[in-house]
């Protein structure tokens, strides 16, 4: 077999999905919380929301389009890339992929016209209810992604078949496979964080330039609620999390915690060098008994440690170690950032504090930054297996030669490179304008039919200036 | 009764592409046209008139991958690898002229003159890309105990390189019909004459595949009535009403420029396209994986079939209804001077 052909596509599958999953993290949360807007704008009538609304509509169709081109691409590269693994996985999990085009891809592509164009041609209703869809329809899309992947990480409800292949057994056990109603609650709230923390971000840049700014203030306060809410609630689903890891695929815990040895009373390691060819860490600081805590809820509690498994059973230790202390760094962050926040707006007013508005600022990238971090370790972890415990990565991949991965991957690097400095710079040039009071909707690409119904009605379905 | 699963899906799967071909065909098109529009007002009604649909359009290609890996994955997993440059080149260029819709709206003098060549330059080369595609899968795979087993330029032969060719003057087709029912004034103009000069090339080019395509395998050829000892009409018989119908196709699209006619030239585009994608089904159909693995030895489980084929009673209606709604909902002319953002 080609090794190099594997290590390139590896490169190539873990660049695109990391590019790829940067763009869902902000869109699911980001179509809620227009979803949010366009509803209080709606039954309030209180312009800000409409503001808001146009706003970060214009950013939301920016991320959405990036978002869908790079997913097409997840989508033809399983099969370019890991024909095996798509032949072997799609007896199980083809129908939720399917499910996912069906149920979700049709109703965000569809919904999205309407939303970005039909502002002055549809009723409210109408686009509110588009605007609706759309976020459902993201949603929706995270269920059965996560729904797949969870199944890879902890396969349910199938068999071997005579011949070496799967077949699903119990469909229901294969779309709520063990892994998956946690795995689902901490994606969605991960989304919703990065929302939080964007929004919020771009609000108090808003406002260390234009304190008076109404509706970036609205916008603050609606950002710190969320995170105050938020980030404590995604403490648990990690933590609940982290202790069905330990059941279910006790090697990944062993490297996210960096434990070598079986042993009851584990150490915490907050910093370490882990070896693998020696087996342990070369050095490390630790505080001890809080590992078993952590990881078991008991400090007395055996954990499993990495020299229970065959050295090819093992993860990446490294990886996986610092992986996870850069997610749950920025997570414990975050937790920090939303109660100073609820504290502040409890007394003067979040928006009257500058240190916190740098704070906000500076926080904006973080939730990115743990995504990509939890993807790492969740799915570092899991090797050597792509199928966990079924098929090994290794056995996965096509037999395309290593020229051709490589042709494709600097095409890739190339091409992402560009849209993303371009997007971001388009973004960031936005978030600078800020949000305009009055700025009109995108006009309808087409005037209405002459001398339909709707030609006569009124144009904006606001009704406000 | 039980229902025969293999047979529906490779149903499904074909109208998917179908709906793909014909949908993301007429926006590539009115992409691969860019260049030729007179001034940025002409482009900005271009672009406006596709904008709210091509995210749908594009969909269509999602549901048609990931049917066949949900559906055939036997065959999803050959025909990926076996066309591995080709489709990755494709996959590129939709990246490219995909983010344009927004990045061309939002660029200012020289990021604006980037992205309109972006996507000009990307709706060539995705439509280029899916017609060596195209040629590569007809021209059949070489595979060896059900894995792709030849070289990674056998997809290169004068014969794909034709269909490419001819997939692009299809697509501006395609695009210059939609053009001359959805805009006004100059544009409708002029989109009668890149219709017509479409229609021209399309029409060589799809007769000049046509009979490549009989020297492919043995199997073609039988099919239209060349089977190696003689000619059998009864065969070619059977089969005239799909070149028949082609030649209907071009002819309403030739009727309807001469008549000015705002739609004829579209649905005449339409039914050339029917035309050809049912020439090249009965060629090879029912491999689906040209000529060494059939739709049956690729399909997967009658249960994993069955549980798609609920989903699918249910949901197509659906989304097919909302679809006809959103094109309902923006349907009328686009003025060159109509601002987007
Ligand atoms: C938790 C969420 C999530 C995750 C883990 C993934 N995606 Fe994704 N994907 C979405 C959430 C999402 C979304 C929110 O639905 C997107 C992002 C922006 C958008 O336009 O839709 C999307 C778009 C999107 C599209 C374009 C849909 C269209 O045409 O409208 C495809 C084909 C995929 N994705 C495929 C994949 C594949 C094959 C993945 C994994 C290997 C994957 N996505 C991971
Ligand atoms: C149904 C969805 C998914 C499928 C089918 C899938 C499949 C795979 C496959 C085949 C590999 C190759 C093994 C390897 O490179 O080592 C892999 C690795 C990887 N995946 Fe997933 N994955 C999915 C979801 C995700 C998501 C949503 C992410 C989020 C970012 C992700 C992140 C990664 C990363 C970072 C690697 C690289 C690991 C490594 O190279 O060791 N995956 N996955
Ligand atoms: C606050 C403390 C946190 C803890 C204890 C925690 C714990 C975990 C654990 C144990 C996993 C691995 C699950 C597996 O492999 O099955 C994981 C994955 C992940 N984490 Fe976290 N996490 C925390 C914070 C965050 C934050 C703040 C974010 C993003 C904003 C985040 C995003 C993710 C993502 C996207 C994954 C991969 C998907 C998944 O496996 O669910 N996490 N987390």
């Amino acid at each position: 077999m080609d090794v190099y052909a594997l290590l390139l596509s590896r490169l190539q599958f873990a660049f695109t999905i990391a590019f790829h999953i940067i763009f869902p993290s902000f869109t699911i949360g980001l179509a809620s919380y227009l979803a949010v807007l366009e509803g209080l704008w709606l039954a309030s009538r209180n312009p800000v929301f409409k503001t808001l609304y146009l706003f970060w509509l214009k950013i939301f169709a920016i991320s959405f389009g990036m978002g869908v081109v790079t997913g097409v691409v997840m989508s033809y590269e399983l099969g370019n890339n890991w024909s095996v693994f798509s032949a072997t996985a799609s007896p199980v999990i083809g129908p939720l992929l399917a499910f996912e085009v069906l149920t979700a891809f049709f109703l965000e592509a569809s919904f999205l016209g309407i939303m970005l164009f039909g502002w002055r041609k549809v009723g409210p209703g109408l686009h509110f209810t588009a605007t609706l869809l759309v976020a459902i329809g993201t949603l929706i899309s995270a269920f059965w992604i996560i729904s797949a992947n969870s199944w890879m990480q902890v396969p349910a409800g199938f068999a071997r078949t005579a011949g070496g292949g799967l077949i699903a057994t119990d469909w229901w056990a294969v779309i709520v496979s063990p892994s998956f109603p946690t795995r689902l609650a901490h994606m969605t709230l991960a989304a919703y964080l990065t929302t939080a923390l964007v929004v919020g971000a771009a609000s108090a840049w808003r406002l260390l330039k234009e304190p008076d700014d109404d509706a970036s203030t609205t916008a603050l306060r609606m950002a710190v609620g969320m995170l105050a809410i938020v980030a404590p609630l995604q403490l648990i689903a990690g933590d609940v999390s982290g202790k069905e890891v330990r059941r279910m695929q006790p090697a990944k815990l062993a490297a996210v915690e960096a434990f070598w040895e079986t042993r009851t009373a584990q150490p915490f390691h907050i910093l370490a060098w882990p070896d693998m060819a020696a087996e342990t860490n070369r050095w490390e600081l630790s505080i001890p008994g809080l590992g078993s805590w952590i990881t078991a809820g008991d400090a007395r509690a055996e954990v499993t440690g990495l020299k229970a498994f065959a050295a090819k059973d093992r993860p990446p230790v490294a990886i996986v170690f610092y992986a996870f202390r850069l997610m749950v760094g920025m997570g414990v962050a975050m937790i920090g950032l939303g109660a100073w926040g609820a504290w502040l707006s409890l007394r003067e007013g979040v928006e009257r504090s500058r240190p916190f508005l740098r704070a906000m600022v500076a926080m904006g990238p973080t939730g990115f930054v743990a995504v990509i971090a939890g993807w790492i370790v969740a799915e570092v972890g899991r090797q050597p297996y792509v199928i966990y415990g079924v098929l090994r990565t290794a056995d996965a991949v096509s037999p395309v030669g290593a020229g051709q991965v490589s042709a494709s991957l600097i095409g890739f690097l190339i091409v992402y490179a560009v849209i993303f400095s371009v997007g971001a710079l388009y973004i960031l040039r936005l978030i600078g304008e800020g949000p305009v009071e009055g700025a009109e909707a995108p006009p309808p690409p087409l005037p209405r039919a002459p001398g339909s119904a709707l030609a006569a009605a009124q144009q904006d379905p606001g009704g406000a200036p | 009764m039980s229902l025969d699963l293999p047979l529906i899906w490779a149903g499904i799967i074909a109208v998917a592409v179908l709906l793909y071909v014909v949908l993301d065909g007429f926006d590539l098109g009115v992409g691969i046209l860019f260049p030729f529009a007179p001034d940025p007002r002409a482009r900005d009604a271009m672009v406006q008139s596709v904008a709210p649909v091509w995210d749908g359009n594009e969909t269509w290609l999602v549901l048609g991958g990931g049917g066949l890996f949900a559906a055939f994955p036997r065959a999803y997993a050959v025909i990926l690898p076996a066309l591995y440059l080709p489709i990755m080149a494709m996959l590129l260029a939709l990246v490219l002229r995909g983010v344009a819709f927004e990045f061309r709206a939002r660029g200012r003098a020289r990021g604006k003159a980037f992205w309109t060549a972006a996507f000009a330059g990307g709706s060539l080369c995705a439509a280029l890309s899916q017609g060596l595609v195209l040629g590569g899968f007809i021209q059949g795979l070489t595979l060896t105990d059900g894995a792709f087993a030849g070289g990674p330029f056998d997809w290169l032969t004068p014969y794909s390189v034709m269909v490419a060719v001819g997939l692009v003057a299809g697509y501006a087709l395609l695009g210059a019909g939609w053009l001359i029912w959805r805009t006004e004034g100059e544009l409708h103009d002029l989109a009668r004459r890149w219709a017509g000069t479409a229609a021209g090339a399309v029409a060589m080019l799809l007769a000049g595949v046509s009979v490549a395509t009989l020297f492919l395998h043995p199997q073609v050829a039988a099919r239209w009535g060349f089977d190696g000892h003689g000619f059998v009409g009864a065969n070619l018989a059977r089969l005239a009403p799909i070149p028949l119908l082609g030649a209907a196709g071009l002819a309403t699209i030739g009727l309807g420029l001469a008549r000015r006619s705002h739609v004829a030239p579209f649905a005449g585009g339409l039914i050339v396209f029917l035309s050809g994608y049912l020439g090249l089904a009965v060629g090879f159909f029912p491999y689906i994986a040209p000529y060494a693995m059939t739709f049956r030895e690729a399909a997967n489980p009658d249960n994993a079939l069955a549980l798609m084929l609920v989903g699918v009673a249910v949901l197509l209606p659906v989304i097919l209804g909302y679809t006809v709604f959103v094109y309902w909902l923006f349907r009328g002319k686009v003025t060159g001077d109509a601002g987007y953002h």
